[in-house]
């Protein structure tokens, strides 16, 4: 029976994965009725993680000073999966005088071409846990096992071995300048992508020259941790790669350390506000990957089902836990109607629940209080006069979770149009003309990715050009790859990671 | 027969491609070197600041939308009609107190500095730009874009030269701009939009106002439609300034200071890339 389904379901060879069921809207309540998923659990019987961590310094495990501790737990059921230190001011200090050292007699001496293949042995070791770095990903996290199978580690991996290779050929990427590294990088990474945030971060600092004082988010510190191993097993230099754990405070105290040249962060606009602003005539170096509000325009001539896809992806890929998520619909007013209809048909068939199960679409909410994030977004939403939609469907009884939800009947101006959700919500907004699409668009302060559907291509340029932000999904969505530049415009961020361009944040440049 | 009386100038600002004198209708006087009054400068304030960003907002579009080889070409034609003017800025600089042989050398200076900024802009693409070989089935390519409006706090040393050095790098990436002139010689950059008002440089592209830095850097640093700050004033408070209010709304805020404004080190794409916005675009690869 199962075959038999397979077979009428439209390929789906673009937009990533293929899902389960099928888009059609007039076969979607047909399928759900005959095809009930079994669970199908990842096991995490062979994945060690210890009781309580320390912090990582110069290559060894070492205490917090003030010996206090923190706890993470899986926010799909609740549990305690183990403690950790919370970093003050004094650890980080430790951890930046280690780096420091690092910097100035190991890391700098090398030649770029030994560095690089300390880099590309960490990129295979990332490859060889990977099946362990994914179930502790999720289990963390909240997020399906097939996306931190899939995407997450995969990407990571990919990450370390894209800069590996540049470490010996940076004058190519530089032409007429001498690119000399900047010495310490902080770096504070956020909970909704923690190993691949972690490459980000690390993979082209590394390849650069620079060390690192790592401090992963309090809510998944568990794969920088496990990351720490194998740093450790590469026989990485001692205090190459630092992790501090903690929490704001323990970032602040990275931001604000006199000895750190660069930082980089990732999280959102308004702590990259208070970032920039409280390095202000440091000297210190600095990136921001911030917040965003992506639109997603939906022309007329656009595939349909193919968009569906597309906006699936988008808005709940990682329970919509992404900077750069398409989380506002505009579609051309003349396929609004049937368009909204197929999604909410394709909607109905997500399944919610177990992170570790392989069929899971949407997982966990990361913590509590971003759940109640989301949920008091949902009540302005509401109080603004939007008109709410939910899947039907139960959820489970444990653990942090939300319905995928639309918006329709909403206005520029609402706050759910302005405001970044990070969760599973869309806005609905219909548009006449492409000028109108474009001006939408480009209406919040956000500028980081953006999504269009349309088989013209003269207008994907057309559009393309004229919105202001860092990454354009012409008929796809939420796609990453480590040669590919990431990052804002506007108040979404200010540099690049990722490619040729995501060296430049890590080095100095001196005419030649 | 008596001598002729001169016909002396009344130094406006440059806002919009007009030339309106500050709102507050206040000047300020600028003096040359032995402290004789040359001129009364407007002593512009945060409306006069308002005014300019909204001019440099309404022509972003149509200054972005250019073609690269149109924008090269109205930066050589700016570099054209200058030359045309050498003798007008060499006296102006004159002046200033700056002696003769080095004011000809400036004004030759920042007129080849435009030819260089002129080749730039359709090269800056090739030279930043990327096609990304990525491992799923795309086509994905990186492409610059302007940043947007950027705000420039010219140094008081070669106020020609320093101010063009500044405004071509912007100007070659799409920008546009608000220049704050020299507080202590602002006249040459005054005199300079004239310049750009005859070189088919649309209106609203670049704008230069004077007056009291102190006055006018927190405006112009805090305006919330304002995307960069590019400061070449070597002064501390300023620069804590300018980054605690480019904090505001994540500005690029670069800082730039030359010793000797004469240095080719001072032409560079590397002076561009600050205010570019780099743009990754994909597209499925399918049948």
């Amino acid at each position: 029976m199962a075959d038999k389904l397979k077979e009428t379901m439209p390929s789906n060879d673009v937009n990533g994965t293929p899902k389960p069921s099928s888009p059609n809207a007039d076969t979607a309540e047909q399928i759900t009725m005959l095809w009930e998923y079994s669970p199908a659990p990842e096991s995490s019987e062979h994945i060690s993680i210890s009781d309580k961590y320390h912090h990582f310094i110069g290559g060894e495990w070492v205490h917090p000073e003030k010996g206090r501790y923190m706890t993470t737990i899986n926010p799909a059921t609740e549990n305690k999966l183990a403690e950790f230190a919370e970093g003050t001011s004094e650890d980080v200090k430790r951890a930046v005088k280690v780096a420091r050292k690092a910097y100035e007699k190991s890391w700098s001496n090398l030649s770029g071409k030994e560095r690089g293949k300390y880099i590309f042995r960490l990129a295979r070791m990332i490859q060889e846990k990977a099946r362990e770095l994914a179930i502790i990903e999720s289990m963390d996290g909240g997020k399906p096992i097939r996306e931190s199978r899939d995407v997450d580690v995969p990407l990571a991996a990919a990450h370390f071995f894209y800069y590996a290779g540049w470490a010996d050929k940076l004058g190519y990427a530089f032409p007429g300048r001498k690119a000399d590294p900047l010495g310490v990088c902080g770096q504070i990474i956020p909970w909704n992508f923690p190993l691949l945030m972690l490459a980000w971060k690390i993979a082209p600092a590394l390849a650069t020259g620079n060390t690192v004082v790592l401090k992963p988010a309090e809510t998944t510190p568990l794969t920088a941790l496990k990351f720490a191993e194998i740093c450790m097993d590469a026989g990485l230099p001692d205090g190459v790669v630092n992790i501090v754990t903690g929490a704001g405070q323990t970032g602040a105290a990275i931001v604000n350390h006199p000895d750190v040249d660069k930082i980089a962060f990732t999280g959102s606009t308004e702590i990259g506000k208070i970032i920039q602003k409280s390095i202000a005539g440091t000297g210190k170096k600095f990136t921001l990957e911030l917040g965003g509000k992506g639109p997603l325009i939906i022309f007329e001539d656009a595939p349909i089902d193919q968009a569906v896809e597309g906006i699936i992806n988008a808005i709940f890929f990682n329970q919509g836990h992404v900077c750069c998520a398409g989380s506002r619909l505009l579609v051309q007013e003349g396929i609004s109607e049937k368009l909204i209809k197929k999604l909410k048909d394709r909607m109905e068939t997500l399944i919610i629940g177990d992170p570790l199960d392989k069929n899971t679409d949407i997982g966990a909410i990361n913590s509590r209080s971003q759940y109640e994030r989301i949920m008091k977004y949902l009540e302005t939403g509401k109080n603004e006069g939007a008109e709410m939609y939910q899947t039907s469907g139960s959820l489970p009884e444990n653990g942090y979770f939300c319905r995928p939800t639309l918006f329709t009947g909403v206005s520029q101006s609402n706050r759910i149009v302005q405001e970044e959700i990070f969760g599973p919500v869309l806005t609905i907004q219909t548009f006449r003309t492409p000028d109108e699409a474009i001006e939408k668009a480009n209406n919040t302060p956000y500028g980081l990715a953006s999504g269009i559907w349309t088989d013209k291509g003269s207008k994907i340029f057309k559009t393309g050009q004229k919105i202001r932000s860092g990454v354009m999904w012409a008929n796809t969505y939420n796609k990453f790859d480590p040669t590919a530049p990431f990052g804002g415009y506007k108040e979404s961020g200010l540099g690049r990671e990722g490619g040729l361009h995501g060296l430049y944040p890590y080095v100095n440049l001196t005419p030649v | 027969m008596t001598d002729r009386i001169e016909v002396l100038k009344t130094y406006k600002t440059y806002i919009g491609g007009k030339f309106p004198r500050s709102e507050s209708e206040r000047t300020y006087p600028v003096s040359d070197s032995k402290g004789n009054l040359i001129a009364n400068a407007c002593r512009c304030t945060r409306k006069d600041v308002r005014e300019a960003v909204v001019a440099a907002r309404a022509s972003f579009d149509g200054w972005q939308g250019r073609s690269a080889y149109n924008r090269g070409q109205i930066i050589y034609r700016i570099a054209e009609i200058l030359e045309g003017r050498k003798s007008q800025f060499t006296e102006e600089l004159e002046r200033t107190g700056t002696k003769t042989k080095n004011a000809v050398t400036e004004v030759e200076s920042a007129i080849d500095r435009l030819i260089y900024y002129s080749g730039w802009t359709d090269k800056i693409s090739q030279v930043f730009g990327t096609i990304n070989p990525v491992a799923s089935s795309h086509f994905n390519f990186s492409v610059p874009e302007p940043s947007g409006i950027v705000g420039i706090i010219a140094p008081d040393d070669s106020p020609l030269l320093s101010t063009i050095s500044l405004l071509a790098p912007v100007l070659c990436g799409g920008n546009t701009c608000v220049i704050i002139a020299s507080e202590k010689n602002p006249l040459p950059a005054v005199s300079f939009s004239e310049v750009l008002h005859a070189s088919d440089v649309p209106g609203g592209v670049v704008n230069i106002l004077s007056g009291y830095r102190n006055e006018l850097v927190d405006s112009l640093t805090s305006h919330m439609d304002v995307n960069g700050i590019l400061n070449a004033v070597n002064d501390e408070n300023i620069v804590k300034l300018t980054e605690e209010n480019g904090s505001i709304n994540i500005k690029r805020v670069y800082h730039y200071t030359a010793e000797n404004w004469l240095d080719e080190i001072h032409e560079s794409p590397y002076i561009i890339h600050p205010f570019l916005e780099i743009k990754t675009t994909w597209h499925p690869v399918s049948s």
